[in-house]
């Protein structure tokens, strides 16, 4: 569990992290959503007291990380920058790491195979892939059985096989009733994984909700309908709550009405449809939409030629 | 790949243990000895150590019959034989600003303190590791270049004794310098947190601000320069006795050095974001 309470992190005069209240509950996997630079990495910095809040409280199952007796076996972490010495071999990491809990070798070896880096564990770590990376740091994060586990953009770097794993990982990890708190800036990413959403924004919360929630306040109940007589069916349609817009001729987009009622209403009055299509507002664009006034670097664009000169 | 339903579940950990001072040492002489770097440079101290002395009593040896007699009258054969140190305490003490600075760079500090967040139990293990390691190592090397150097000397019937007035306090405190030189440095190197920014400061506070107080008056410069780091410590290695600061003073003004720089680092340690 990870309570926080009015966190707020500046680096200088500029905030990164702003007044974030949240709750990560153990037994679900809680994806982190926000834009490159909206302060995840940041915020899970702050949960694990590698950067002190200029504001606000972090605690991880009751108690500031820093004052647990036994860190790696409440919260195991995998931070986004690499956290390893690239002179050092995986299974020395591991070791040093699992020494200072008295965390038997044993313990170690099974990790690594865990991971699959059995082949490559003497090898040095500078060496090793962007996803060999990744598997490394996720051996680190599981190496004390935490209770938690907390992982920033894991699928990073990894191939689709890696990728199905870690999404399974997690599943499992939460199915045994951990708290499993995982950052990334891809919705679709956490669509697959996740059973609850923190979306965050420059800095501040802006959703705190369950992904079904999400999902269907996105999707909107836009039809696309298209008939050679697009004129007579909207006049059929027209009424109140109702909005019709001709996206091209002879194509209408119908807000307000389900494709079954359209479907009955033009067969009740002999209208010929070509194409009834319910639209999905996809995850990536509902994103998109609820982050646009939060992404903090734009590539610039005609509209805004000012904001990205700023 | 495996079948979709497939959930990963890892091993349980039936031992659980919570941190010690002394398990946080044991990580720390496991990273020490992990890394092929730091191998190497306590190595290279030690066969500098016995190779230069080897070295320069050689050449010594070779030259003494036509040496002056004013130059003979400055010769002592113990100050020739720990030639190897100067060395040796250049590969020391940039060790010893890496063994912290690498961390940083590498981004294993954050591996380090999320393992053990109250973070100074990291720093303590690795002056106590690195101490002990170093005088392990460099007490070993200063006696066997001691007893070769000698042998090579004694040819020329130029030799001095382990029994002789202040050469078992100059050995051993040779090895001790050493260690305080490798702790300054990584006093340094915690307070930089940046390896060339350390190794300057390093190389800065120890090699250059010697001469540079040759631009003073050389009342100031004579009344300053034995307090500075260097003298004073090199005061432990001397066998003329009747020096500005006596040796054990001297060696303890370098140390309180050290322990100035690792106090200094204690403090930044805590406060700072990693």
């Amino acid at each position: 569990m990870i309570e926080a309470h009015g966190l707020t992190k500046d680096y200088g005069d500029k905030r990164a992290v702003d007044d974030l209240s949240f709750t990560v509950e153990p037994g679900v996997v809680t994806g982190f959503l926000g834009p490159n630079g909206s302060g995840k990495s940041t915020t899970m910095r702050l949960i694990l007291g590698l950067d002190a809040p200029t504001a606000g409280s972090v605690t991880v199952n009751g108690k500031s990380y820093r004052d647990h007796a036994a860190p790696l076996h409440e919260a195991g972490s995998l931070l986004e920058a690499r956290s390893v010495h690239t002179g050092r071999s995986a299974y020395n990491h591991l070791l040093a790491l699992a020494q200072t809990h008295g965390i038997p070798r044993r313990r170690v070896n099974e990790l690594i195979d865990l991971v699959g880096l059995h082949d490559v564990a003497k090898k040095r770590a500078g060496q090793f892939s962007l996803g060999m990376g990744q598997r490394l740091g996720i051996a680190a994060a599981l190496l004390g059985d935490p209770q938690t586990v907390m992982l920033d953009e894991p699928v990073n770097g990894l191939d689709p096989e890696g990728i199905h794993w870690i999404r399974n990982l997690l599943k499992g990890l939460a199915a045994e009733g951990r708290t499993v708190f995982v950052s990334s800036h891809l919705m679709s990413e956490m669509a697959l994984t996740a059973d609850h959403l923190i979306v965050v924004g420059r800095g501040r919360l802006i959703a705190d909700t369950s992904v079904d929630e999400f999902v269907s306040r996105a999707s909107g109940n836009v039809v696309h309908v298209r008939s050679p007589q697009a004129d007579d069916l909207a006049g059929l349609l027209a009424a109140t709550g109702v909005t019709i817009v001709a996206v091209e001729p002879g194509l209408l987009a119908v807000t307000g009405l389900t494709a079954p009622q359209i479907g009955e209403a033009a067969a009740g009055r002999g209208i010929v449809l070509h194409e009834l299509m319910p639209q999905q507002v996809s995850l990536e664009e509902a994103f998109m939409d609820l982050t646009r006034d939060d992404v903090e670097f734009r590539a610039g664009t005609a509209e805004h030629p000012t904001e990205a000169a700023a | 790949m495996s079948t979709a339903t497939v959930v990963e579940k890892i091993p349980p950990l039936q031992v659980r243990g919570r941190v010690t001072q002394l398990r946080v040492a044991l990580s720390e002489w496991t990273k020490l000895w992990s890394v092929r770097s730091t191998r190497w440079s306590l190595f290279a101290a030690f066969l500098f150590t016995i190779g230069v002395a080897a070295l320069a009593c050689a050449v010594v040896a070779h030259h003494y019959p036509h040496m002056s007699p004013h130059d003979k009258a400055d010769f002592h054969p113990l100050e020739v034989n720990l030639a190897g140190v100067q060395l040796a305490q250049l590969a020391i003490g940039v060790l010893g600003v890496l063994i912290i600075t690498a961390e940083y760079s590498t981004g294993m500090i954050r591996a380090s303190f999320t393992a053990v967040p109250k973070r100074l139990p990291v720093l303590w293990a690795k002056v106590g590791v690195f101490g002990a390691v170093t005088f392990a190592l460099m007490l070993p090397a200063v006696l066997v270049a001691f007893f070769v150097g000698q042998a090579i000397l004694s040819r020329q019937h130029i030799n001095t004794t382990f029994g002789a007035p202040h050469v078992a306090r100059a050995l051993v405190g040779a090895a001790l310098y050493l260690t305080v030189v490798g702790l300054f440095g990584l006093g340094l190197g915690a307070i930089v947190r940046n390896t060339a920014g350390g190794i300057a400061s390093f190389a800065a506070i120890m090699f250059v601000l010697p001469p540079l107080m040759n631009v003073l008056p050389a009342s100031w410069n004579n009344a300053a320069s034995p307090y500075l780091p260097l003298q004073a410590g090199e005061a432990i290695l001397s066998t003329t006795p009747g020096g500005h600061l006596s040796p054990w003073v001297g060696l303890g003004l370098f140390a309180a050095y050290a322990a100035a720089a690792i106090v200094v680092a204690a403090v930044l340690l805590v406060r700072r974001d990693t």
